[in-house]
């Protein structure tokens, strides 16, 4: 028994140590924090999200009222100031902006944002949000780094201001086959990406801007999955009572197999 | 109370079964850690039946797109995880239910090989085991393409695409399956049905003649030793006790354990990392939108990577008709292992280093080809060669495990079985 589990462990971590030497190359996310009991935070994202994300973006499982709900926002305060986009508290989070006429003029509609933390992650937003840079080829102005060629602009420009992305030329040295199928080690200069240059600065610091993004960020984990809110709490009851159960249940089994062995 | 016993006895055989399949069914007595999962297995089926039939009191199979330009069947997924009172736990017990299911189920296979659970008289016992293994597999990929997802679309695609494959009839046959030039809402209607009431009826028809074979023929145990052939004056085996309720109380602990790990994904990492709700199938499903990779949930993977392993055109046949052809072959060969076995002996604890040599490369090869399908074939994931190389190699080895069974097991040198079961 111990041989052929000792026969199977040993190549499997052998395994994934050498899966872990390989490595790989992967886009550079910047990683984000998110604290879904930081109240603040939440709040600050939430009031970004309808201020600038829902004139063209739906959010259209999320309804305003469970917003207020989960945030603690009165709904006299939740109307006043957060219902533009909609009539009723209990209304989904619809755009604005009318499907076909976003088609038109971004030539996609923007993609509903219910669930894009989840399918996107939070790391790769909180890049995405900052990594807009000037280009004058792209139709808007606008590109992004780890979105190339995005249809949306930098609606946050003001925010954060102009970035200019800044490259750099490295070597690099891969083996290809010449005329007669020989290999040659050939080298070649590839333009990398090094770092972006702030033409022109924002309302906000670039550490303000990061805040807020990751403010937006964690709203929209939030909204990914209202009951995330929830669950860690509920779970941590559940846990201790199946382990409470387990001690009795333990302790049962205990009582009957005393006769046995 | 014992007058309503007697009368419903006259009338149904309450008392007799209770008898003869738990208060005096005799178990052995040396079941260890391994002998949880057949139970675990049972619990695991009750948990989706009651979750699944509560999910389809919300749940729509529906393609359409909605106002907001969402199919109805993703936006009825969402409706039950947000505005659903507990909708969520209910969705995320029968995502991590499947996901246990053949994590439990696998294990419970696993023992089967460790003490020769296969062998006779429990043939039929372990062929009745191997439909219900498949008949999960199909379970599990139907209701895979329920919430309506990007990759639930793309991996129904893929699979069902495979049947081209077969010559002649098979563009026909693919398209019988879909009701549908593509995937679209006519199969997700009949996977509904499918997986609402087709098979899991099957399911719980073979899970319960699985267990009618087991107590005919009784359960094996660590050593491998029929019990029932020492028998006291009594003419109970001396090396078992009760079912119940010796088992029941023991099984209750493991139950306790196995909710415990169920919980802690349940309320705290209901996707762990992917492995168990991917990323992409929190994208809606989209024909225009394929995902840079189509991979299915880690419990295909090894079988996937075993279609994607032959590169080669051989016997006039194409490769991926041998991909086909060999992925149904991996999981037909579990069935004829009751006849590949020639050991004199069952367990594990008795056989030579040959049988724990080769066990121990089938299961390497088995994770191995499970971790390469969730990678791109012509990537190097692993040491020196493209994934789909070491995914060849591990074919290999994981049917070299069967197709050797007979020489290996004939020569191998095996220990003496004691008389009665060992106990620690």
């Amino acid at each position: 028994m111990k041989t052929i589990h000792a026969l199977i462990i040993v190549p499997l971590f052998a395994l994934s140590a050498a899966v872990q030497a390989a490595g790989g190359p992967g886009a550079r996310l910047d990683p984000v924090k998110v604290d879904l009991n930081d109240q603040k935070s939440l709040l600050n994202g939430a009031r970004i999200f309808i201020n600038y994300c829902v004139s063209c973006h739906s959010a259209s499982f999320m309804r305003y009222s469970r917003i207020g709900q989960d945030l603690g926002i009165p709904e006299e305060i939740l109307k006043k100031q957060l219902l533009f986009a909609a009539d009723r508290v209990g209304d989904p989070m619809m755009a604005v902006m009318p499907r076909a006429d976003a088609k038109k003029w971004f030539g996609v509609a923007p993609p509903d944002l219910s669930l894009v933390a989840r399918a996107r992650g939070p790391n790769w937003l909180y890049t995405y949000l900052r990594s807009f840079y000037r280009d004058d080829k792209a139709p808007s102005g606008w590109n992004n780094l780890v979105f190339p060629n995005v249809a949306m602009p930098h609606v946050l420009y003001e925010w954060q201001g102009h970035q200019r992305a800044v490259y750099r030329e490295e070597e690099h040295t891969h083996i290809d086959k010449d005329k007669d199928g020989k290999p040659v080690t050939k080298t070649s200069k590839l333009k990398v990406f090094d770092r972006f240059e702030l033409e022109r600065p924002g309302t906000l610091s670039t550490k303000e801007f990061d805040e807020n993004m990751r403010d937006l960020v964690t709203f929209t984990v939030y909204l990914g999955e209202p009951a995330k809110l929830e669950r860690y709490r509920i779970g941590v009851w559940v846990i201790g009572f199946l382990l409470l159960l387990l001690v009795f249940a333990y302790l049962l089994k205990r009582e009957y197999w005393k006769d046995i062995h | 109370m014992s007058n309503l016993l007697a009368w419903i006895d006259d009338r149904f055989p309450l008392t007799k079964v209770w008898r003869e399949h738990l208060s005096e069914y005799y178990a052995p007595r040396n079941f260890n850690f391994w002998y949880f999962f057949g139970s675990l297995a049972l619990l695991v089926l009750v948990i989706q039946i009651v979750s699944g039939i509560f999910l389809t009191m919300h749940y729509k199979p529906d393609a359409s797109l909605n106002a907001a330009g969402v199919p109805v069947a993703f936006a009825s997924v969402e409706y039950i995880m947000r505005d659903v009172p507990w909708g969520w736990l209910i969705r995320y017990i029968h995502s991590t239910g499947s996901s246990a299911f053949f994590i439990v189920v696998y294990l419970h296979m696993y023992r089967g090989l460790l003490y020769g659970s296969y062998r006779g008289p429990r043939e039929l016992l372990w062929l009745i085991g191997v439909v219900i293994f498949v008949a999960l597999m199909a379970e599990a990929f139907m209701g895979y393409l329920l919430p309506w997802g990007n990759m639930s679309y793309w991996g129904a695609q893929v699979i069902i695409s495979l049947f081209d494959a077969i010559p002649w009839i098979g563009p026909a046959l693919s398209e019988w399956i879909r009701g549908d030039f593509v995937v679209a809402d006519a199969t997700l209607n009949r996977f509904f049905a499918f997986h609402v009431i087709a098979v899991p009826l099957i399911l719980v028809m073979l899970v319960f003649l699985h267990i009618v074979a087991l107590h005919k023929v009784g359960s094996n145990n660590p050593d491998g030793i029929e019990i029932k052939k020492k028998k006291g004056p009594d003419g109970t085996p001396l090396d078992g006790i009760p079912f119940h309720p010796y088992y029941t109380v023991k099984d209750i602990v493991a139950t306790v354990v196995f909710l415990i790990l169920f919980a802690a994904v349940i309320f705290f990492s209901p996707e762990l990392g992917g492995w168990f709700l991917e990323h992409d199938n929190f994208v809606q499903a989209s024909a225009l939108n394929t995902p840079t990779e189509i991979v299915p949930l880690w419990y295909f993977t090894p079988f996937y990577s075993i279609l994607r392993a032959n590169i080669y055109n051989f016997l006039w046949i194409d490769a991926k008709i041998w991909g086909v052809f060999f992925m149904f072959l991996s999981i037909a060969m579990f069935a004829f292992l009751p006849w590949l076995d020639k050991s004199p002996v069952m367990s594990i604890r008795y056989r030579g280093w040959m049988y724990k040599t080769a066990l121990a490369i089938f299961v390497v090869s088995f994770i191995v080809l499970g971790y390469l399908g969730t990678k791109n074939p012509e990537q190097v994931d692993l040491i020196l060669l493209p994934n789909v190389h070491w995914a060849g190699i591990c074919t290999l080895t994981y049917f070299l495990f069967f197709f050797l069974m007979p020489i290996y097991t004939r020569l191998d040198k095996t220990r003496p079985v004691p008389e009665r079961v060992t106990s620690k």
